[in-house]
């Protein structure tokens, strides 16, 4: 397997682009590993990719229920940003926004990262006090963030809807090097990526069982058989409680599920990443000209990956009140996955009372811009057996001790965050 | 889009109705210590199939009510007094 290249793009195009083989291997499933992570998404495969790379360990095994890139990282809205009021935050993902910067590099692979800026809009003086605070907070650790007035956002972006007349835009705070990132590229890179450096990427391989001995994991039953590991970490987004009760645990997470929408295509009207905020919205425009926007959850426990209509009709409310030229356009497509809610929308990466067994979840909506981040911090995790710095109050035992890291102040409900 | 067969009210829309989450926990009593309250407030079964939970018609009579809704299908299979015992289905 080459790298890829310029000249070999040209070589390829002189033969007829019969050259090209398959950017990771499909191997059989091996009895032992010395790490197998479950779960082949972003985290899953950034976790193994990382284990391989920064820790040395490339005897691991990603075991993906199907195919790999069909789960939430192929199912957001692409952000990538670090702009966290509290240093718990701010400081891991400003670490997975480093990485996200030098990723392509790294993987040899064009993830499109777009490093196109984020606006946050305020729309009140409170509200932009608070975004002074929180820019301040970034600022203090080593962040770029900017207060942005009036004229400077109508500079920006001149297609929003300044003068409404119950959320009147005020300014904004921006995060230049925040922006977006081609998702697919990246389950795709980290895949070819981790498989280079020997780890065995086995799809169409589900996990039905975690077995223990005493107090230690030794292995998984999987639909293609055992496989044993001294280390397992799960990294399984929506099912993360389904897949930690196997190993006997209860987790303060919930399944809940979010929609996204993209519009037909139209010619560049948006440069930047902007956030409502006066409501739970969030859209940029594609490479092919869509509209891609979000909003908030559906509000219930579900499983199912698909939104339903009320939530729909909020979220594009949400988007006319913003942007009205959002009323011309039509939906081409609208989507959903199952999000790991927390209870304080901060996520876990840690290890569990089960000696051997990690965790890598409840990433609720904020979960693909933290890819390299996660999994860099997880391969911390489970190769020394004790976490980063970075990654070190993303515990369960965190809301036992009143120690939640709260971002939002919501309080203890999964569907608030 | 869900509709929930309110006992006071009939069948309504899920606009009319706040969801409040998982009604199978037990508040502890008063000393039942950090383990009681962890359990009682962030410790769930979060079931994919049959969810007991409470969804207040804020927009209606303002009662509490049990529902037991599938997680992956959206059916409601009963809709209860919040004070009535309710045990969700089997998966």
């Amino acid at each position: 397997m080459s790298r890829y290249s310029v000249f070999r793009l040209f070589r390829e195009g002189l033969r007829n682009q019969t050259g090209w083989t398959r950017a990771w291997r499909a191997p059989e499933p091996k009895p032992a590993y010395d790490v197998i992570i479950i779960g082949g998404g972003g985290h899953g495969l950034a976790s193994a990719y990382y284990l391989a790379r920064e820790q040395g360990i490339t005897n691991v095994a990603v075991l993906e229920r199907g195919q790999i890139g069909l789960g939430n990282v192929g199912r957001n809205t692409t952000i990538v940003r670090s702009n966290y009021l509290f240093p718990e935050n701010n400081l891991f993902y400003e670490k997975s926004l480093q990485l996200w910067e030098g990723l392509e590099q790294d993987l040899n692979f064009n993830v499109m990262m777009s490093q196109r800026g984020v606006i946050n809009l305020y729309h009140s003086d409170s509200q932009r006090d608070a975004y002074a605070r929180r820019g301040n907070s970034m600022r203090l650790n080593g962040i770029d963030a900017e207060l942005l007035d009036r004229d400077q956002v109508r500079a920006l972006v001149p297609v929003l809807d300044f003068d409404n007349a119950r959320f009147p835009i005020h300014g904004g705070l921006i995060q230049r090097r925040g922006g977006t990132a081609r998702h697919d590229a990246v389950a795709w890179g980290l895949a070819r990526g981790a498989d280079r450096l020997g780890v065995d990427i086995i799809q169409n391989c589900e996990v039905t069982g975690i077995r223990r001995d005493g107090g230690r994991v030794v292995g998984v039953e999987t639909t293609r058989g055992y496989i044993a590991a001294p280390k397992i970490g799960i990294a399984v987004a929506g099912h993360t409680s389904q897949v930690a009760a196997m190993a006997g645990i209860r987790l303060p997470i919930e399944s809940h599920v979010l929609q996204a929408f993209v519009s037909e295509a139209v010619k560049p009207v948006l440069d930047h990443v902007v956030t409502f905020g006066a409501g739970h919205f969030y859209i940029s425009q594609s490479d092919k000209g869509g509209l891609v926007f979000g909003g908030g959850l559906d509000g219930y426990n579900s499983f199912a990956q698909r939104g339903t209509l009320p939530e729909a009709e909020h979220v594009i409310n949400e988007g006319v009140a913003l942007m009205p030229l959002l009323s011309r356009l039509r939906v081409l497509r609208q989507w959903a996955g199952v999000m790991d809610m927390t209870f304080d929308g901060t996520p876990l990466i840690c290890k569990t009372p089960v000696q051997g067994l990690y965790i890598n979840g409840g990433w609720c909506y904020g979960g693909f811009k933290a890819v390299p981040g996660s999994g860099w911090c997880f391969a911390h995790t489970v190769a020394k057996d004790e976490p980063h710095p970075f990654n070190a109050a993303m515990t369960i035992e965190r809301f036992r001790d009143g120690a939640m890291v709260d971002e939002k102040g919501a309080g203890p409900f999964p569907w608030l965050q | 889009m869900h509709r929930i067969d309110c006992p006071w009210c009939g069948v309504r829309d899920e606009a009319e109705f706040s969801y409040r989450g998982d009604a199978t926990v037990k508040r502890p009593p008063a000393d039942g210590g950090a383990e009681g309250f962890y359990a009682y407030v962030y410790d769930r079964t979060n079931p994919k199939g049959w969810h007991v939970e409470w969804w207040h018609h804020v927009a209606g009579c303002r009662q509490f009510l049990k529902v037991v809704r599938h997680t992956v299908t959206h059916e409601i299979r009963s809709v209860a007094k919040a004070t009535d015992e309710v045990a969700a289905p089997p998966a």
